[in-house]
């Protein structure tokens, strides 16, 4: 409809200035994200159930499809495309390593949340990591190699603390 | 060729490049993981517009009149159809085959002409610039519609005073088959127990994270279509549109990119998509449909839906004499296009009792309509039904004899020394293990702890309960699934591999990506053959102008008929390697083998590499002697032939907690002790089985489409439809035993099925196993801690 409102809005993704976007104020971030060709951020039910839209907002995961992108101006935003750490790719080696997917669709939200558990620089049972990930819908593993993956991050990673 | 010089055995893992049987990580597992899959949604093409469905909000009604005049007027609305328009570029459908008795489904249009028949089904569709603009003016279509009786429940759906939902049919039956050997009433008049349950299942859908989407790209100038599609099954989709579209078929061209999971919902000819390829040839330009999470719930084929009665007559040593079961399924208001919604029902009426000796058995399988959404195969088809009404009544039968649960099962299991021989239906059966797979779970299991266990807890007021259970799996099914009947879907699959002038070794294969990882099995297989590093080797597949034609993923066929023909193939590369080779290194045929990308001389001395034998080939041809046959490209197919499918077996177990306060069950253990033949990748198969196993516990304790009194689906939403999370979900602890199928050189059976269709089963056994002290059993799935505490008489 003609009458939409649209914003102006700004904001770094992956560490790039986005400056001066116009957008409408309805659309959700998720969606402002895979339009601006960030199609690693996954719609899988846009009512903030699966978690497949995970992104990371000033260092805190955000469900993009809660989130409406006006919401998000003057935010620093990460995708998946932007989680590059030596952490991350430490993170990222464990989950090829142990088949920590399968499809792939939900994958982008679980790092996310791996990213957040790996933040907090302790050591977790399974039984923690895997509620820890309960907000992450995962069709296809079962889940186990997700939870093997995160095990076997936190151990590499907390090496040497 | 001499095989057994050339041909490296399979599974020996000390030789180099030797890759069947490693669990190799997936060379694409990392693109996926960090979100550079692409799928059908990624997908922008020039020009391209978007489309928001009109749903029937009913579940049954007459359409009086539809007005899409304040739709149209939305500005970004580049059009509205109805099925007026759309069925002058595509055809209806009938979702029937003809080698299974009687199918009675009437025509099926691709959007609702005249009647309405379950909410969701798509009655208009608006075409516009934006998904977003598309939606909003897809709320301005207004349809006027008058109310019908709707026929929801399918006990009742062959009673005189029910609404009949096709007049034409005269009632609401669909299918009806009835099994009949021996004589199962002589058996239980011998019998000196008889045990009697009746279990229901619910309606559940598969959830697969991606919706369907679709892509369609119609060019006009050359009459061509262009779909991309989150498939299963390229070639049938090729067939199909082409059919209804009246396109040639050449000129249909099937893209299927990653998938987002798929578990058979996407291997289904479904409304909205055939009306998508229709709109993309009516306005000559990229259409795309995604569905939202509700049209998943509401349009998605649902399975299940089940109410099956069984009776087992045993001797007093315990052996079975007879076994019955009648099962009754509810499948919407058509059967689908083009697998049809009978082979859920047929598969139970195949699989019921099929690990065991069974003298006499007798079913009765009988599906009717309702106006509700349409039910077809999804993961495991038809096998929760038929395991869990077996593994219940053998359960029940050793229990009323007092005799170990175990025990009766070693005594009834088919031997594992007795193969080939016949399900009690009647269906062929080789290579099977159920003895051995039940040895090891025992093991696993640790039975006599478990019983300790059990006993002390209850000495604390916890009722643990745990179960064991035997079955078959249906995997590479032959001609006699789908062909046979009618229906455009290929049972063979080709492999074409060929080697490039860089030394690269590239596949092309008909069978599919969904996640299971064919690309890994494929490259493992080419590469394990061939004699080369597996990073040499790349894989093409779900595009119907690059790959061979066959019939994609499903049915768990991917590993043993389109693997086989990766290794048929790359067997024949591998010898028209080496007889160049003879020419160029001057030696024996016999002298040369293949390894680390090299040929080299058996007997020591210079080799050359592959690159260098391709370039020799492909830029340098006048060095070979003239008429040297110079092929580096091999193409083979596989089909299954003289048994209708290869059956696998697992024997399953698991241990729960029943919380007789809440009503909630807790998987405490799961163990799975599956023979899938040769592994050719260990982990993965591991995943299938642990992934299925999962799915299937969502079936068994939380999975429901739940429908009002209406007609209304009343949880289309994954926050109020419950699937498995991580935090409920137990280590599964897994196992294999391997006999190899002797229908192929590989041996590999499938193993995706089998999580789903044993897990079911062995929920129930488990909670009803804890449930024997308080002298109550439940017996509908899900088992919800509401079912469990009814159970109990506490509410």
């Amino acid at each position: 409809m003609s009458n939409l409102n649209k914003t102006t809005i700004s904001m770094i993704i992956n560490n790039e200035n986005y400056d001066d976007l116009t957008v409408e104020t309805r659309q959700h971030l998720g969606d402002f994200l895979r339009d601006l060709g960030f199609k690693g951020t996954h719609l899988g039910c846009e009512q903030g159930a699966c978690g497949a839209c995970n992104v990371l907002v000033d260092g805190e995961t955000v469900r993009s499809c809660l989130m409406l992108a006006v919401q998000a101006n003057g935010k620093k935003i990460t995708t998946v495309e932007g989680l590059n750490s030596s952490e991350m790719e430490i993170v990222k080696d464990c989950f090829v390593k142990n088949n920590a997917m399968q499809c792939g669709f939900c994958s982008s939200g679980m790092l996310m949340t791996t990213y957040e558990i790996i933040k907090s620089k302790r050591k977790h049972s399974r039984e923690e990591i895997r509620e820890m990930i309960s907000g992450n819908y995962c069709r296809c593993t079962g889940y186990q190699a997700i939870v093997d993956a995160v095990e076997d991050s936190l151990n590499k990673i907390n090496v040497g603390m | 060729m001499d095989d057994l010089n050339q041909n490296p055995k399979l599974g020996s893992a000390d030789r180099p490049n030797s890759y069947i049987g490693r669990s190799v990580p997936r060379e694409r597992a990392k693109k996926l993981l960090e979100g550079k899959g692409k799928y059908v949604d990624d997908i922008l093409l020039p020009r391209m517009v978007h489309l928001s469905y009109v749903r029937s909000p009913l579940a049954h009604a007459k359409i009086k009149s539809i007005n899409t005049e304040n739709a149209k007027n939305i500005p970004g609305v580049l059009d509205v159809f109805t099925i007026d328009d759309i069925e002058k570029v595509c055809s209806p459908w009938q979702g029937v085959l003809g080698h299974l008795g009687e199918m009675r489904s009437p025509t099926q249009y691709p959007l609702a002409k005249d009647v309405v028949r379950w909410q969701g089904e798509p009655v208009a569709v608006v075409v516009a610039n934006k998904r977003a603009v598309a939606e909003d003016a897809s709320e301005l279509v207004e349809i006027d519609y008058e109310d019908l009786d709707a026929q929801l429940d399918m006990e009742t759906a062959m009673d005189k005073s029910t609404k009949v939902i096709h007049d034409d049919l005269g009632n609401n039956l669909f299918w009806t088959r009835t099994v009949n050997q021996g004589d199962v009433s002589e058996a239980f008049k011998q019998s000196h127990i008889v045990e009697e349950v009746t279990l229901d299942f619910a309606r559940h859908t598969g959830v697969t994270l991606e919706t369907r989407a679709i892509v369609a790209d119609w060019d006009s100038s050359e009459e061509r279509m262009t779909v991309y599609h989150n498939g299963q099954a390229p070639h049938m989709m090729q067939s199909i549109i082409a059919k209804h579209l009246n396109i040639t078929e050449g000129l249909v061209r099937i893209i299927s990119c990653d998938v987002g999971g798929s578990f058979g919902i996407k291997v289904h000819v479904y409304p909205d998509e055939m009306v998508t390829v229709a709109v993309s040839k009516l306005l000559k330009r990229p259409v795309k449909f995604v569905a939202d999470r509700l049209e998943s719930y509401s349009t998605d084929i649902h399975s299940r839906c089940h109410k099956i009665s069984g009776k087992i007559g045993v001797d007093d040593k315990g052996k079975i004499l007879g076994f019955e079961i009648d099962d009754l399924s509810g499948i919407g208001p058509f059967s689908v296009y083009p697998r049809t919604s009978a082979i859920e029902t047929n598969q139970v009426l195949n699989l019921s009792a099929a690990s065991y000796v069974v003298p006499n058995y007798k079913a009765k399988g009988t599906v009717v309509f309702q106006n509700k959404t349409p039910m077809c195969q999804y993961r495991a088809v038809g096998h929760p039904i038929a395991v869990a009404i077996t593994e219940a009544l053998v359960d029940k039968a050793a229990n009323a004899l007092g005799m170990d649960r175990y025990k009766f099962r070693k005594i009834n299991l088919i031997p594992d020394n007795s193969y080939p021989t016949k399900t009690p239906s009647g269906v062929p059966l080789e290579d099977l293990s159920h003895e051995a797979c039940i040895e090891k779970l025992k093991k696993m299991m640790n039975i006599s702890e478990l019983e300790k266990y059990k006993k002390e807890s209850l000495a604390k007021g916890k009722y643990k309960g745990f179960s064991i259970i035997n079955m078959v799996e249906v995997t590479n099914p032959s001609p006699a699934f789908y062909g046979v009947g009618g229906a455009p879907i290929s049972s063979q699959d080709g492999a074409s591999i060929r080697l490039e002038g860089s030394g690269a070794v590239h596949i092309s294969t008909s069978i599919t990506e969904q996640g299971q990882g064919t690309e890994a099995v494929m490259q493992q297989i080419a590469a394990d053959q061939l004699g080369v590093k597996i990073d040499t080797v790349r894989v093409t597949h779900g595009d119907t102008d690059a790959t061979p034609y066959g019939g994609g993923t499903w049915a768990s066929r991917g590993a043993g008929i389109g693997g086989e023909a990766v290794l048929k193939a790359s067997r024949k590369l591998k010898e028209n390697i080496l007889n160049i080779a003879s020419v160029i290194m001057q030696s024996e045929v016999n002298n040369l083998d293949v390894q680390n990308d090299q040929v080299i001389r058996k007997d020591g001395g210079e080799g050359i590499s592959l690159k260098d034998l391709a370039q020799i080939v492909y830029y340098r041809g006048h060095e070979l002697p003239p008429g040297t046959n110079a092929e580096l490209i091999a193409t083979a197919s596989f089909s299954i032939e003289g048994i209708p499918f290869v059956f696998t077996n697992s024997a399953m177990g698991c241990l729960v907690d029943v919380d007789v306060d809440t009503g909630l069950t807790k998987i405490e253990k799961f163990w799975a002790v599956e023979d899938c033949g040769t592994q050719i990748n260990p982990k993965l198969v591991e995943e299938q089985i642990r992934g299925g196993v999962v799915q299937g516990i969502g079936g068994a304790l939380y999975e429901e489409c739940i429908y009002d009194e209406m007609g209304n689906l009343t949880n289309g939403n994954m926050a109020d439809y419950l699937v498995p999370m991580a935090y409920e979900m137990p280590d599964i602890i897994v196992d294999h035993v391997t006999t190899n199928s002797g229908r192929s050189i590989l041996g590999a059976k499938g193993a995706g099925e089998a999580g789903t269709g044993g897990a079911p089963g062995a929920i129930m056994n488990a909670i009803n196993d804890a449930l024997i002290p308080l002298n109550t059993e439940v017996t509908s799935q899900p088992i919800t801690p509401e079912k469990v505490l009814k159970a109990l008489g506490k509410i």
